[in-house]
């Protein structure tokens, strides 16, 4: 392929691979590189030390790179941006180009290489990088050629942001940064890509169809995904329109919370494995379900054959391989998720067909008896602290401050319960690792986070075993002064793995004891942040209060209950109708039994 | 998936690809990885200045299977086209195979007989052995190395299927 630029024939060329490879960055409206030098990418080091338009920030380890990208490119909608050297630096980065690819985020990460001439010889340092990389990007490439240097670049930002966005690894050899490299411009918006082309615009006769089966839905949901938050805030908006205007329930994934405000009377929580009992009955009784923008995914839909039983599907997704994958749809519809909103809402309005007013009615009134049940409820007595009441008084706390406020969290149960119990009003304010479930993504995406929004409160709610995994990054927070809060639910427990174990393994609590944890105080302190502790309720609000007082990074050690569970859940293999309950809450509505589990 | 009824079907599937480096890998990893079949894979380059390649990928599964394969192909960024030969009306398969047969006296004549009557050429001989070329259906080379199997059959190298949509109609980018 030669795209070679009619001009660099002609030109003298007087730029570095690397010089190239900055410059092309710095077109594509890079601000930030989250990275760690090394061997292989010292050419685009020395290139960094000799300019000012972006910003490296050094972090400790390369996996904290890949998350601070994901949490900058989550908050912001822009592409992160990643930089990391030839073998263990790109080896390091493969689990958090995995977790952006599973959730749909954009990042284009470059990595050093061996010098062409080496390739192939188990050099010092060398990997298959793009072997490595290929399941867990978009796309990646190898840049053999000086002049691919900058067209390259140019074509990983666009296949990184387009379509369903993504990771895209750039591999470059060393001599490729070190010879003369000719720089070109980035493509017009007009000229199309050879091979790839993601459909954005829906076809307007499935909207239609869509339309046509809502306005006779009886029983309708809509169910909202990620794809609303990566189509833009815009997206989210229209979500609100359309949901006002049909007066459906509203359920979010994970990936979703944001998309719809939580605070609004059509919101039923997010749905799935920890979902409410009312989302997920809605779901399974729903007559027509609008999935926007999210997969089906398992920890969504539970058992797939008792999934949304007697209901018609519509499905609008941008990735049509997302579509037909684990449910079979009656509406398919590909597309970006904002554009699709817009469409519903101009043919809802043209048409003059009414909606089923009174069954919609008796539809909400069921939806309030469910409600009723209060699923999320818990009990705070006495002096140990219920890690939801924790999460619960931070989300109070910050919503009391005004302040505008973003979350990230590891993975877990402390995940599960800020998902369930601190509200978001817009997107791009919450950030969890959700396909991939990465413990160690919360601290590194609330770098990435606070350093895109230098003003804003950013918590990382974690939990002690997660945040361990990636502990190092509290030295990269110091040293860019980033005031990032982490606020640990310590049940001394790794407690999801505890929760599963008390469960479905008899109580046998193999190895799931978080023995010989660190003093997260004085580690805190060590990093030369600020350590704080509560042990008793009665510290709760207060510690919560200092922290977010104190404008350097903090570790506030929440000691809480240690054998809470995570209610209400579906157990893996059930169906939504199969939940399991927490402790206090038989009875009601709809026939609990004694262990819990409802029939509905 | 798990509860998909479908019946299993057979798909031959044309991609055009650009003729890059890696893009077969990510084809195979891409069945590897998520668990489909190939029956047999075939890729060569197919225009003037060899940057497309054609892939034919004989695979089976169900519907919903097969269009997930058909959709994970597509979103490839170095994909140009992915066509199901299979829905997309009457089409030609074929399969080239060279095929080897050592043996001595009768065997010989009765080799070069059957070979005659399944139009397979002769390419190479020596006074023990043949390398009989033949294309045809997977069907037709698997029932010529069956009979030739008893004569002295020593060894089968075959291309896999390729195949192409009959009438006027074209896959180009």
């Amino acid at each position: 392929m030669s795209a070679t630029s009619p001009h660099a024939a002609t030109q003298p060329l007087t730029m570095s691979g690397a010089e190239v490879v900055l410059r092309a960055l710095k077109d594509q409206g890079v601000e930030v590189i989250f990275g760690y030098p090394g061997g292989a990418v010292l050419p685009i080091y020395d290139a960094i030390f000799q300019q000012n338009a972006i910003r490296h920030i050094l972090v400790r380890h390369e996996q904290a790179a890949v998350h601070a990208a994901e949490g900058y490119a989550r908050s912001t909608g822009k592409v992160g941006c990643v930089l990391v050297t030839s073998g263990p630096g790109a080896t390091n980065a493969v689990t958090g180009l995995l977790d952006a690819l599973m959730d749909s985020i954009p990042l284009v990460c470059l990595t050093g290489q061996v010098p062409t001439h080496l390739i192939g010889n188990d050099a010092f340092q060398e990997a298959d990088t793009t072997g490595i990389t290929r399941p867990a990007t978009k796309h990646n490439y190898l840049v053999k050629r000086s002049e691919d240097v900058a067209r390259v670049v140019h074509e990983a930002f666009h296949v990184a942001r387009s379509g369903r966005p993504g990771p895209v690894v750039i591999d470059l050899p060393k001599d490729i940064l070190i010879n003369k490299a000719p720089y070109v411009e980035a493509p017009p918006a007009t000229q199309p890509h050879r091979s790839y082309r993601p459909v954005t615009a829906p076809d307007m006769a499935q909207v239609r169809k869509a339309v046509a089966l809502l306005k006779q839905a009886e029983r309708p949901v809509i169910y909202a995904g990620g794809g609303v938050i990566n189509s833009g805030p815009e997206a989210s908006r229209l979500l609100g329109e359309f949901a006002h205007l049909t007066g459906f329930p509203v359920t979010n994934t994970l990936m979703g919370l944001g998309a719809f405000p939580s605070q609004d009377p059509q919101f039923l929580g997010m749905l799935g494995m920890h979902g409410t009992y009312e989302a997920n009955l809605v779901m399974h009784g729903c007559d027509v379900m609008l999935n926007m923008g999210a997969r089906f995914d398992d920890r969504v839909t539970g058992k797939l054959s008792h999934f949304a039983p007697n209901a018609k599907k519509i499905h609008a997704d941008i990735d049509p391989s997302s579509i037909n994958k684990n449910v079979k749809v009656d509406v398919p519809i590909v597309g970006d998720a904002g554009q699709i909103l817009a469409a519903m809402i101009q043919v809802w309005k043209e048409d003059s067909q009414p909606p089923m007013r009174e069954a919609l009615a008796a539809w909400w009134r069921q939806i309030d008896l469910w409600r009723a049940k209060d699923c999320l409820q818990y009990v705070q007595q006495g002096k140990i602290i219920k890690p939801q009441h924790a999460v619960k008084r931070l989300y109070e706390i910050t919503r009391e401050s005004g302040r505008e406020t973003y979350i990230t969290t590891e993975v877990g149960q402390h995940q599960m319960w800020a998902a369930q119990y601190f509200g978001f009003e817009k997107p791009n304010r919450w950030m969890t690792s959700g396909g991939l479930g990465t413990m160690g993504y919360g601290l590194p995406a609330a770098m990435g986070v606070q350093i895109a929004h230098p003003d804003a409160l950013v918590i990382d709610i974690a939990g002690e075993a997660s945040i361990l995994m990636n502990i190092q990054e509290m030295a990269t927070l110091c040293q860019y002064r980033l005031p990032v809060k982490v606020f640990i639910l310590n049940n001394e427990y790794m407690g999801m793995v505890r929760q599963w174990q008390e469960l479905l393994h008899g109580g046998r609590y193999s190895e799931s004891y978080s023995a010989a944890l660190p003093d997260f105080v004085k580690l805190a302190e060590s990093f030369h942040g600020v350590g704080l502790r509560a042990t008793e309720e009665s510290q709760l609000d207060d510690v919560i209060r200092e922290m977010l007082a104190t404008d350097r990074p903090v570790i506030a050690d929440i000691c809480v209950a240690k054998d809470e569970n995570c209610f209400p859940m579906i157990p893996s293999g059930a169906a939504h109708n199969e939940m399991i309950l927490g402790p206090g809450q038989e009875g009601g509505v709809a026939g609990v039994t004694d262990e819990g589990k409802v029939l509905v | 998936m798990a509860d998909d009824p479908g019946q299993f079907r057979s798909a031959t599937i044309a991609v055009l690809v650009e003729n890059e480096a890696g893009v077969l890998a990510r084809v195979i990893g891409l069945f590897s990885g998520r668990g489909y079949n190939i029956e047999s894979l075939t890729v060569a380059p197919v225009d003037a200045d060899r940057r497309l390649s054609r892939i034919t990928i004989v695979t089976s599964g169900t519907e919903m299977v097969i269009e997930q394969i058909k959709a994970q192909l597509d979103r490839l960024v170095p994909v140009h086209k992915v066509s199901d030969l299979s829905l997309a009306g009457p089409h030609l398969v074929r399969e080239l195979a060279l095929i080897k047969v050592v043996g001595l006296g009768d065997h010989r004549v009765e080799a070069l007989r059957l070979a005659d009557a399944f139009r397979a050429r002769v390419v190479d001989a020596t006074t023990e052995s043949f390398v009989f070329e033949m294309t045809g259906t997977a069907e037709k080379i698997d029932a010529f190395c069956d009979l030739m199997r008893p004569i002295g059959l020593a060894e089968v190298s075959r291309t896999g299927a390729v195949a192409i949509v009959r009438g006027r109609s074209a896959l180009t980018v």
